[in-house]
């Protein structure tokens, strides 16, 4: 421990915990002071490493504050503000909390020096993310929370067992890069738990099916922390594999793929987070200077715009309480800011010049060429047609302009939404347009600043590279509105999730027929074969005291009937309740075993 | 409500907007072709110095990925929107 040093996390769990207690005509300023505090907290820190604690034969290190840990430090805590400005009106304090705590988690996974703390905290951001899906409040919404938390669960779990096996073959909990080219076995589960939250396909249908179900402003705090922890966790640990640019590459045509087809609005960029991650994924695989900075420098801007995008999304959703493009157009006259700040979104998401994606897109398809990896970089550029087309094009028209087909309450009901909404919009509009016209600022934070330094996107190569690419994507999508090919339909798209949505189904069966019989069962035999010769007894010791020794030993008798009822409680013989006792306690003594012997 | 207005008066000029954008294209892949504006040094590979490489690449790249995504939903991916439901 060198200096006094404050964790952003402590201040955003801090701020949960006084949050009821601020009476409600300071709660507004108390909810922007806090992650205010936080960002403040993280721009001022010093490189280092801070808040090492001793537990059991380990130390855990709350605090390496490195380059790479305060890149994405800065743009976690930055669009901690934004999220939370977003949703000021919510007068819910358990949405706030849940939010801060889920960034608390980001942050705290970033900042840690070792395997364990960042389990702590990696388990910390599902938790309470979860809530941004549950406080919606519809039954669609609980049921995606809950498979959500399952499949975060067992990453968790990947994730614990491959830093149990990883702490015993090496003796040391301390996060660094593994050695990419000789994977031990824990080093692949570690890998597993990581692919799954950046949401790397097959382990990535828990994102749309997710997040589109969150809250309005959930949404928004979704969208950015899980996948980029991720990210940054990927270049911590993995960077140079190369299995990582094909799953990159495959995850950013992918979601390109589904959100061609897709009619919900926040599911098209749920798909485009998959998308855009994939850039990220290559990047690390890539793994040189130029495309780990061009992995950072992308996670930060797109942070911004897909924040952005998601709160066009969830205005959208929160004015008219529609998010299918077969049920919207023609809003521009009623919500014209929200299509201006959600248009810069997609111009910044498909690179445009003079916007975010412009500048930290480009170190990664550079890297690309530069490694000869001449496939990668032209399938990323087919990737960045999709996108344009999706989020530039798609939604800004089938919402905004179009044929009108709200329903009549819909149109009537929209309406540019409040202040604070547009406030945060406004505000990240005006950061994804100064990250791409002043470099520097984005450039600066980079980790390795000399391949930073020595980048420059605005040639005029590349601009006339990138401005055909975009505006004959839009020369196309015209025309195939003009052919009437693209209406938006109703409809679901099928993705992996099916499997395990059916899957469960399935379960409930087996829980509903075979398992509730042999429970009920169980429970017949419990009660004839334990419980009635139980009571039987403990009647006849009254009987006997009653009679027998009567008033002399009258507290016997209710010493035995205490017991009895005792030994009733315990075995009353639900299956359910039992299992999950011998379950916990199988999965203390695995991990008892792993850790000491 | 500037911003809606603005949006009408362009909306009102739809054929000059097209025509403007058109022009723009064609602007686009002329400065392209002249050494003096578009420096293809740091062109990645030899096919692009071929004139106007990144506006096909634009144009029947989105055809084909619209292709592609619409017939994958065809084959069975895209389905009714209650499927999920009981």
């Amino acid at each position: 421990m060198t200096d006094f040093w404050i964790h952003p996390a402590l201040v955003l769990l801090l701020g949960c915990l006084g949050l009821p207690l601020v009476p409600a005509r300071l709660k507004k300023a108390f909810l922007l002071l806090v992650p205010a505090l936080a960002f403040g907290g993280v721009l001022t820190m010093a490189r280092g490493t801070y808040g090492e604690v001793h537990f059991l034969q380990w130390t855990l290190t709350f605090g390496r504050v490195d380059a790479l840990s305060l890149v994405f430090a800065h743009i976690m805590s930055l669009m901690c503000i934004i999220g939370t400005l977003f949703g000021l009106h919510v007068e819910e304090d358990g949405q706030h909390i849940a939010a801060w705590i889920y960034v608390a988690g980001s942050l705290g996974a970033i900042f840690a020096g070792d395997l364990l703390t960042l389990f702590l905290f990696w388990e910390m951001m599902a938790f309470s993310s979860v809530f941004l899906i549950w406080y919606r409040r519809r039954p669609e919404s609980t049921a995606a929370g809950f498979r959500y938390l399952l499949v975060h669960v067992t990453g968790g779990l990947a994730l614990l067992a491959g830093i149990v096996l990883q702490v015993k073959a090496t003796g040391s909990t301390a996060f660094t890069a593994f050695d990419v080219h000789h994977l031990t076995p824990g080093a692949w589960l570690i890998l597993g738990g990581f692919l799954l939250n950046a949401a790397v396909p097959p382990l990535h249908a828990w994102l749309p099916d997710a997040y589109p179900a969150g809250t309005f402003n959930g949404a928004v705090f979704l969208s950015a922390f899980t996948t980029k922890t991720a990210v940054y966790a990927l270049c911590r640990g993995f960077a140079g594999m190369e299995l990582l640019v094909v799953l990159g590459v495959i995850m950013s045509l992918y979601g390109v793929i589904y959100a061609i087809i897709e009619n919900d609005v926040r599911r098209l960029f749920a798909y485009h987070i998959i998308s855009q991650v994939g850039y990220m994924v290559a990047g690390v695989g890539i793994g040189t200077e130029l495309a780990i900075n061009g992995a950072c420098a992308h996670a930060f801007a797109h942070i911004l715009y897909k924040g952005l995008l998601f709160m066009g999304g969830g205005a959208v959703l929160h004015m008219t309480g529609e998010t299918r493009m077969s049920e919207l157009g023609g809003l521009y006259k009623k919500m014209p800011w929200a299509f201006l700040f959600t248009l810069i979104g997609g111009l910044s998401i498909s690179a445009f010049p003079l916007f975010s994606g412009f500048v930290s897109k480009s170190m990664i398809v550079q890297a690309g060429f530069d490694q000869h990896l001449l496939w990668a970089a032209l399938l990323l550029n087919l990737a960045a047609i999709g996108t344009f087309y999706c989020n530039g094009l798609k939604v800004p028209y089938f919402v905004w302009f179009g044929k009108n087909k709200c329903s009549p309450a819909t149109f009537e009901r929209a309406k540019d939404p409040p202040w604070n909404m547009l406030a945060a919009m406004g505000l990240t509009a005006f950061l994804c347009i100064f990250i791409g016209c002043y470099t520097p600022y984005l450039y600066h934070l980079l980790p390795y600043q000399e391949a930073a330094q020595a980048f420059h996107p605005y040639t005029s190569y590349h601009v006339s590279e990138t401005l055909q690419i975009l505006l004959f994507t839009a020369l196309a999508f015209f025309v195939l509105v003009r052919l009437r090919k693209i209406e938006p339909h109703r409809g679901t798209n099928l993705d992996l999730d099916w499997f395990y949505r059916l899957g469960g189904r399935a379960f409930f069966w087996l829980a509903r027929k075979p398992v509730q019989s042999a429970d009920t069962g169980v429970g017949e035999v419990y009660r004839v074969g334990g419980l009635v010769p139980l009571m039987k007894s403990a009647g006849l010791v009254g009987v006997f005291d009653n009679r027998v020794i009567d008033g002399a030993v009258d507290g016997l008798a209710f010493a035995v009937r205490g017991l009895g009822g005792r030994l009733r409680f315990a075995q009353r013989g639900a299956l359910q309740e039992n299992l999950t006792l011998v379950f916990a306690v199988a999965a203390i003594l695995i991990l008892a075993f792993l850790f000491f012997f | 409500m500037n911003l809606a207005r603005l949006i009408d008066y362009l909306r009102d000029r739809l054929k000059t907007v097209v025509r403007a954008g058109l022009a723009v294209l064609v602007v686009l892949v002329v400065l392209d072709a002249v050494p003096a504006v578009v420096d293809k040094e740091h062109a990645h590979t030899a096919m692009e110095h071929v004139p106007a490489f990144w506006a096909v690449f634009g144009l029947l790249g989105c055809l084909l990925l619209v292709v592609f995504a619409k017939t994958f939903g065809r084959l069975g991916i895209s389905t009714r929107e209650d499927y999920y439901d009981d």
